[in-house]
């Protein structure tokens, strides 16, 4: 399963709730304001990191650009451009967006 | 005519203004409609303080390429605001460290607060706006 989250982590609960619920071996990729989770020195990164072991986790680069944040990110996470982002969904058999 | 004369005695009056900023930049469109807000302040000979907390301290990244997203990048506005007057920009400590931040990282030159300085500076406000 393809998860995505698109809200900071300092804001709203979606990514914990998600990693949470991710089971092994699944995928979650981080959009527009949930990047900045997987940056170095953010308050998320340990999560993010602990969940790096059982998920698949990925960015979304020009979110990550877009915000200054190209240069920061966390080792373990590989960041995908919007070409990835349709093979990722086209990938996995269903996906769940955490509004 | 009483109507202009009330604009009159108001005109002279300088009062606080502190605008809020608590949003990374392009999620939502709080963080542009802020900036605009600003601006328009500006014009009106206000003692403005700009303050940036939270998830806010991201809007003044260096770095920010937005051609990706196809979405304006403002962040080069906010060096401009010197030449609108507007002096006092104000980040807080607790929001940097929590993000990995430093001074460094910042577009353009601010002061870094406590969050006892930064409650004292919210107190002393005639007005505050949130975005």
């Amino acid at each position: 399963m393809l998860h995505i989250v698109n809200k900071s982590a300092a804001e709203r609960s979606s990514l914990e709730s998600c990693l949470r619920m991710a089971t092994k071996g699944s995928a979650v990729l981080l959009i527009e304001d949930a990047v900045y989770a997987a940056t170095n020195g953010n308050a998320a990164a340990a999560k993010i990191q602990a969940a790096a072991a059982d998920l698949k986790i990925y960015a979304l680069g020009p979110d990550l650009a877009a915000r200054g944040m190209a240069g920061r990110v966390l080792d373990g996470v590989n960041v995908v451009d919007y070409g990835g982002f349709v093979d990722l969904v086209a990938e996995h058999s269903n996906c769940q967006s955490w509004l | 005519m009483s109507d202009m004369d009330e604009m009159d005695d108001g005109s002279g009056i300088i009062k606080k203004f502190m605008f809020l900023n608590r949003k990374a930049p392009h999620g939502t469109v709080y963080a542009l409609e802020g900036l605009e807000v600003v601006l328009i302040t500006a014009a009106f000979d206000q003692d403005v303080s700009l303050v940036f907390t939270d998830d806010g301290v991201f809007q003044l990244m260096k770095g920010i390429d937005t051609k990706g997203i196809e979405v304006k990048d403002f962040s080069k506005t906010y060096r401009a605001l010197e030449g609108y007057d507007i002096e006092k920009l104000y980040v807080d400590q607790a929001s940097m460290d929590a993000r990995g931040l430093t001074e460094d990282d910042l577009i353009v030159d601010v002061t870094v607060l406590s969050v006892d300085e930064m409650a004292n500076l919210m107190a002393e406000q005639d007005v505050v706006i949130s975005f």
